[in-house]
C-alpha cells in the first residue's frame, strides 16, 4: 500500500469499528531521548496514527507546552537524522502509520529528497508542515510523492471556501483541521460553532477529516467525533509526559476505554 | 530555492529590482522572499497584501502618510556635514540625520505609514515587536497619533537593556508584554507577535519593524523607508554639490538600510551594510547574518539565516539590541547575492570606540546599531582618503545609557584639553 494511503487506511479502520480515530501527538525525545522509542512504543499501542513533532527553535504555530518540549529536547540534542536513527532501529516493530510534524527549515537543511528517502524507510508515512502554505509547497510535494509520502494540509475556521476545496484537494492521508483561531494547547475550551465547521470540512473533503488543537479531556474527543472522523491530542498529552505519568493510561481514559 | 545565482541571473534581478519590479507576484525577491506562515495566517496576509496594493500608492494616503512625515515626525530630516570627524578621518563625512526624527530614530517612518494603514483597512487593534525598543517607541506614538490601542511585545533580556524605551512606551499609551521564551530577544518578540496575531487575524493589525518576514512586509517597510534614500540623495547633490562615493547604513533586519540603499541602487555609490560583529566570528557571538548565514526559511521568508547544520535558529550576540537578530531582509539576501551592496561586519568594541569618537567630534550621541556604520566607514576611510562617505546615522543613543554606564568613557581626546 502506497505509505498515505496507510493512514487513510488507519482512520478508516477505526471509523469502521464504530469510535473516531486517536492521533496522539508527542515530541520526539522528549522528556528524555533515552525514554523515546518506549514513548512511541507506548502511544503507537493505543493511537490509530501517531504524530511526532520534530523540535525547532521558533514553533511560531505553538503554545507554551510544545516550545517548552521543543527546547528541551533540542536542548538534550534531539534532531532529525537522530530520530531517523531511532526510527530505523524499531521500524519492524511498529505498526501504527508515523506522521511527522516539522517547520520547514529543519526539512529543508535535511534535504527533501534525502528527507523522503529516510522517512518511507522509517514508517513515516507524512508531513504536516505548519509554517508552508500551499503556495510554496510545490518543491518538498514533489519530493514527497515520488515515494508515495502525503503532505498533510491544515485548514482552519479561517479558510475561505474555495481555499478550502484547493486545500482539501491536495492533502494526503487526512486533511488536518484546526479547530480554533489560535496556536496549539487553547485552554479555552472548543468554538460552540465546531460541528457545523467540522461537517463543511467532512462535506468538502474526499480523505477522513481529523480535528486538533485544544482537545484535551474525553468529551472534547467525544464531540469531535461526532462531526469528524478522528481527533488529534498534543498539548494535553505532552503534558502527561512531562509530570511523568502513563501516556498509555491517558490515552485510553480519552477514548472511555 | 538556490541561493546561488549565474552572472547573468544576477544582473537580470539587480536591473528588475532597480526598475521596482521586486518583489514579484509571488513576494520573491529573486530566490529570497516569499510567504512561509500558519494555514491561520494566510487569508489575512492576502488581505493585507491587498490592502498595500489598494492604499500605499494612493493619493489619499500618500497625502496624509506625507503630511505626518512632514509636521509630526519633522521631515526631511537634515543631512549634515561632519567637519572634525572629517578632517581626523581624511574624508569627507555626510550624515543623514534619522535620529533628529520624531522618537528618535528612523523606526517612526515606517510606524507612522503602517499605523495610518491599519487604520484604513478597519484594525480594531495593533501588535508590533520590538528589539531596541525604538521600534516599540514608535509604534506606541503612532497609534497614539492615530488612535488605536497597541500592545508592544519585547523580549525580557531587551526589556532590562533598553529600561528607558520600555517606560516610554507605558507612557505613550502602549501595553508592553515580556516575551520569556526562547531567546528572549527580537526573534523571540516576532515568534510571539505572530502567535497573537494568529488568535484574531481579522481584529489584529501586525505592525512589523524591519524589512523582514513574509510577504508583502519586506516591500512594505521599504516602501515606506525609501524616504531617508530620496532625501539624501537630494540633499548631497544640493549641500555638496553632488553624490557620494559611499554610502554606510547598519543591518540588523535592515530597514534602515534598504531604505538608504534603495534609491541609490542605480547611482554609481558603492553601498556598504554594516552587521554585528559581536564579540567573535564563532556561532553565537555575532549577528552577522549576511557574512557567515546560509539560506533557510525564518519567520515567514525564505532567506540568509544564522542556522546550524540541523537548520535550527541559533542565538546571537551584539551589544546593540536592534541588531541581535538571527535573520535579515530578503532583499539584502538578493542585493548581497548580486554582489551590488557589499556587507561587512563590525565588533562591539569598534562600535564603542566609533560612538565615543562620534560624541567628542561632533556633540553626537548615536545609537549603538548605528555606531556600527561609523566603525566600518572609519575603517574605509584609512584605505580610501579623501572619499566622500555618506552615513545613514539612524537613531540617537539616549535608550543606550544603560548599557554605555556598564562601559566607562575611554576617549577623552578632545574635552577637557
Amino acid at each position: 500500500m502506497q505509505a498515505h494511503k496507510r493512514i487513510t487506511a488507519a482512520i478508516n479502520a477505526a471509523n469502521k469499528d464504530g469510535r473516531p480515530a486517536l492521533v496522539p501527538f508527542i515530541t520526539a525525545g522528549y522528556p528524555e531521548p533515552d525514554t523515546f522509542i518506549d514513548t512511541l512504543k507506548s502511544v503507537a499501542a493505543v493511537g490509530d496514527v501517531v504524530e511526532l513533532g520534530i523540535p525547532f527553535s521558533d514553533p511560531m504555530a505553538d503554545g507554551m507546552t510544545i516550545q517548552r518540549s521543543s527546547f528541551e529536547a533540542l536542548k538534550k540534542g534531539v534532531s532529525l537524522k537522530w530520530i531517523f536513527d531511532q526510527l530505523d532501529s524499531v521500524s519492524d516493530e511498529i505498526d501504527t502509520p508515523l506522521v511527522m510534524m516539522s517547520y520547514l527549515n529543519p526539512l529543508l537543511a535535511f534535504g527533501y529528497d534525502a528527507l523522503a528517502e529516510r522517512a518511507l524507510a522509517a514508517g513515516v508515512c507524512g508531513f504536516i508542515v505548519p509554517d508552508l502554505p500551499y503556495e510554496e509547497s510545490e518543491e518538498i510535494r514533489a519530493a514527497l510523492e515520488v515515494r508515495d509520502l502525503g503532505l498533510i494540509q491544515l485548514v482552519t475556521p479561517a479558510t475561505p471556501k474555495e481555499r478550502l476545496e484547493t486545500l482539501c484537494d491536495a492533502s494526503r492521508g487526512f486533511v488536518y483541521a484546526v479547530t480554533i483561531t489560535g496556536i496549539t494547547g487553547g485552554g479555552a475550551g472548543l468554538p460552540a460553532d465546531l460541528a457545523d465547521y467540522l461537517d463543511n470540512v467532512t462535506s468538502v473533503s474526499s480523505l477522513p477529516v481529523c480535528a486538533g488543537f485544544g482537545i484535551r479531556a474525553p468529551e472534547d474527543v467525544a464531540a469531535v467525533g461526532r462531526h469528524a472522523a478522528g481527533a488529534i491530542v498534543g498539548s494535553a498529552l505532552v503534558e502527561v509526559l512531562e509530570r511523568g505519568e502513563d501516556p498509555q493510561a491517558f490515552l485510553r481514559a480519552l477514548v472511555g476505554e | 530555492m538556490s541561493a546561488l545565482l549565474q552572472a547573468d541571473e544576477a544582473s537580470a534581478l539587480l536591473e528588475a529590482t532597480i526598475n521596482g519590479e521586486l518583489p514579484d507576484a509571488s513576494g520573491r525577491f529573486g530566490p529570497f522572499g516569499g510567504r512561509y506562515v500558519p494555514e491561520t495566517l494566510v487569508p489575512a496576509f492576502e488581505r493585507l497584501e491587498q490592502g498595500v496594493q489598494e492604499h500605499l500608492h494612493d493619493a489619499a494616503f500618500q497625502e496624509e502618510f506625507q503630511r505626518e512625515l512632514r509636521e509630526w515626525v519633522g521631515r526631511p530630516t537634515a543631512l549634515t556635514f561632519a567637519p572634525r570627524l572629517s578632517e581626523s578621518w581624511g574624508a569627507k563625512v555626510w550624515l543623514k540625520r534619522e535620529d533628529l526624527a520624531h522618537t528618535g530614530a528612523h523606526k517612526i517612518n515606517n510606524a507612522i505609514g503602517q499605523a495610518i494603514l491599519a487604520k484604513r483597512l478597519g484594525a480594531q487593534r495593533v501588535i508590533a515587536e520590538t528589539g531596541a525598543g525604538q521600534h516599540g517607541v514608535a509604534s506606541a506614538a503612532a497609534c497614539a497619533r492615530v488612535g488605536l490601542p497597541c500592545s508592544v511585545y519585547m523580549g525580557a533580556v531587551d526589556m532590562e537593556r533598553q529600561a528607558p524605551n520600555v517606560d516610554r512606551m507605558r507612557r505613550l499609551g502602549a501595553e508592553v508584554v515580556a516575551v520569556e521564551t526562547g531567546d528572549q530577544t527580537l526573534r523571540a518578540a516576532i515568534d510571539e507577535a505572530l502567535r497573537t496575531w494568529v488568535t484574531d487575524p481579522e481584529g489584529i493589525y501586525y505592525l512589523l519593524g524591519s524589512a523582514v518576514g513574509a510577504h508583502p512586509y519586506p516591500y512594505l517597510v521599504r516602501e515606506l523607508q525609501s524616504v531617508i534614500g530620496k532625501e539624501a540623495r537630494q540633499q548631497m547633490i544640493e549641500q555638496s554639490g553632488g553624490l557620494p562615493d559611499v554610502a554606510f547604513a547598519c543591518v540588523g533586519g535592515g530597514s534602515n538600510a534598504i531604505g538608504l540603499f534603495h534609491p541609490l541602487l542605480a547611482d554609481d555609490i558603492e553601498l556598504i551594510g554594516v552587521e554585528a560583529g559581536g564579540t567573535g566570528d564563532g556561532l553565537g557571538q555575532n549577528a552577522a547574518t549576511l557574512a557567515t548565514g546560509t539560506p533557510g526559511v525564518l519567520q515567514g521568508s525564505y532567506t540568509i539565516i544564522l542556522q546550524d547544520d540541523d537548520g535550527q535558529v541559533q542565538e546571537t550576540h551584539s551589544i546593540s539590541a536592534g541588531l541581535d537578530y538571527s535573520g535579515v531582509g530578503p532583499e539584502h539576501a538578493l542585493l548581497q547575492a548580486t554582489g551590488r551592496v557589499k556587507y561587512i561586519s563590525a565588533g562591539d568594541d569598534e562600535a564603542l570606540e566609533a560612538l565615543e569618537e562620534l560624541c567628542a567630534a561632533e556633540g553626537i550621541l548615536t545609537a549603538l546599531e548605528t555606531s556600527h556604520a561609523f566603525a566600518a566607514a572609519r575603517n574605509y576611510a584609512k584605505e580610501n582618503p579623501g572619499a566622500k562617505i555618506l552615513i545613514g546615522n539612524s537613531g540617537r543613543g539616549d535608550k543606550d545609557m544603560p548599557t554605555l554606564t556598564k562601559y566607562p568613557a575611554r576617549t577623552r581626546s578632545h574635552a577637557g584639553a
